[in-house]
């Protein structure tokens, strides 16, 4: 199967889309580089290519870990399946 | 894939190695501009550097811009240089410096002669010039006079995951026959600096890039009037699904692979520690930064981009990679190297890296880049304060 988004790291609580868009309710294969593994997930959202997906509920002030790293904070929760993107996450920095 | 060991440059009298062989019409400051566009226009085949200033500088700005002119001057894929600035004191110094190399140098200074009759003048010597340096010839260098600076541009999900890590394959390829390397981009750390800091090869070394982040990100909450969401990601970041600088930070990282930076420089200074990555302390601003890092002597330059950067500079040949399928499909005319396969999985990143590999010594041995075949000669001097 085509592999629909991409993972980093095993720890990743988000992945990103790599074909031009997915659909809600679409059933998509995710790769997960670091180990190789395939996971599935069902998409609640219309996310277009490079936009991340939320691979578990995340509730606010939750941590968004990417490359197995911290790349910022949950502003507003968020359910597994959904866009994670500047609507819902929000960086440490500045 | 085996690597070859060397490339078709052109020798230089300091004994580093070029892979143009432009002769330049450099202005010592922007009034100086018309001059020098004059004689570029006036003698074919030379190129004229305008650019935003060198008047009324004081300190540590003003050494970064002499340090950067000179520099330019010096790198090894310019021939020769004709100076030309408004008074004769900063040109002899910029002349000075560049004539260390042991390449062809003439200064112009425009009072108490005026454009016209300072065009005269200059375009002979320009001529002489050019004329002179059409007569090398490409000569078998070894790949350790590879000089490559990195640099990632309108970034998104796909760089971090795809073309960044290209780059850093090619590094790990290439930082072992010898090459020296160079990555910058003091605020598109911001966020993985800690990671970024462990990555050096030296206690010293990482001290010295925990410093100059410090520095710099202490200038941010300085002059700040809230925070840096409106520029860092910037809207096109944000478009292509980059979200926080995060994550910028750590898919820009992904550019220098495993390998550790012996040093870190300043803005524009030529590294003197060997072989071997470099972290240099510059803007993230695609022009500036590669100006800075072509003025350090770098002679090859690699540039990830994501949703599109088109970024040129008219002395280091840019070439761009992109593992985006929408950027390749609506702006090929940019894309020197599509690794879009990595996201489709039909190749990995080993094979991305050879790809990127073949690329960097086809451009090496003289094939143009996109950004050069469409006329991109982005020079942008930086500056670090306001002028007296």
């Amino acid at each position: 199967m085509a592999t629909d988004i991409i993972i980093h790291d095993k720890k990743d609580n988000v992945g990103v889309v790599v074909i031009e868009k997915i659909t809600p309710k679409q059933d998509c294969s995710c790769w997960i580089m670091e180990d190789d593994s395939t996971v599935k997930i069902q998409s609640l959202d219309e996310i277009p290519l490079g936009h991340k997906i939320a691979m578990t509920d995340l509730n606010e002030g939750d941590t968004i870990l990417k490359y197995g790293h911290d790349i910022g904070k949950v502003v507003k929760s968020t359910k597994k399946g959904e866009h994670v993107h500047v609507h819902n996450v929000k960086t440490k920095k500045w | 894939m085996e690597i070859p060991k060397s490339f078709l440059g052109y020798k230089r009298e300091n004994g580093r190695a070029g892979t143009r062989n432009h002769v330049i019409i450099l202005p010592v400051d922007d009034i100086s501009n018309a001059c020098a566009e004059a004689v570029a226009n006036n003698i074919k085949g030379t190129i004229a550097l305008p650019h935003s200033y060198g008047r009324l500088q004081f300190g540590a700005d003003l050494e970064l811009h002499f340090r950067t002119m000179i520099g330019t001057g010096c790198n090894p894929n310019v021939a020769a240089v004709i100076v030309i600035g408004i008074e004769p004191k900063w040109t002899k110094k910029i002349v000075d410096g560049i004539a260390k190399t042991g390449k062809p140098v003439e200064g112009f200074h425009i009072e108490r002669t005026g454009d016209i009759g300072t065009t005269m003048k200059a375009s002979k010597k320009a001529q002489e010039f050019v004329m002179w340096a059409s007569e090398k010839q490409r000569e078998e260098c070894p790949l350790s006079d590879l000089w490559i600076s990195v640099k990632c541009g309108e970034s998104d999900t796909t760089s971090g995951l795809a073309s960044n890590p290209t780059v850093g394959n090619l590094m790990d390829k290439l930082e072992p026959l010898g090459v020296h390397l160079c990555f910058g981009e003091t605020s598109e750390l911001t966020g993985a600096e800690k990671i970024c800091a462990t990555r050096g090869a030296t206690k010293e070394a990482s001290d010295k890039f925990l410093k100059t982040w410090n520095a710099y990100n202490d200038f941010i909450l300085k002059e700040a009037t809230d925070d840096l969401s409106e520029s860092q990601p910037t809207a096109g970041n944000i478009a292509g699904g980059l979200t926080t600088i995060e994550e910028k930070a750590f898919g820009n990282f992904q550019k220098i692979g495993n390998c550790k930076f012996i040093d870190v420089l300043e803005p524009a200074e030529e590294p003197t520690k060997g072989k071997g990555l470099y972290f240099m302390d510059t803007s993230s601003a695609a022009a500036e930064c590669v100006t800075l890092q072509a003025a350090a002597g770098f002679n090859i330059h690699l540039f990830p981009t994501g949703q599109g950067n088109i970024v040129g500079n008219p002395i280091e040949p840019v070439i761009k990679l992109t593992a985006n399928p929408l950027t390749v499909k609506s702006m090929g005319e940019h894309i020197d190297c599509d690794v879009s396969k990595i996201l489709s999985r039909e190749m990995n990143l080993s094979e991305g890296g050879d790809e990127l590999i073949k690329t960097t010594l086809r451009v090496a041995n003289g094939r143009l880049t996109c950004a050069e075949a469409l006329g991109h000669k982005e020079f942008v001097m930086t500056k670090l304060y306001r002028s007296a």
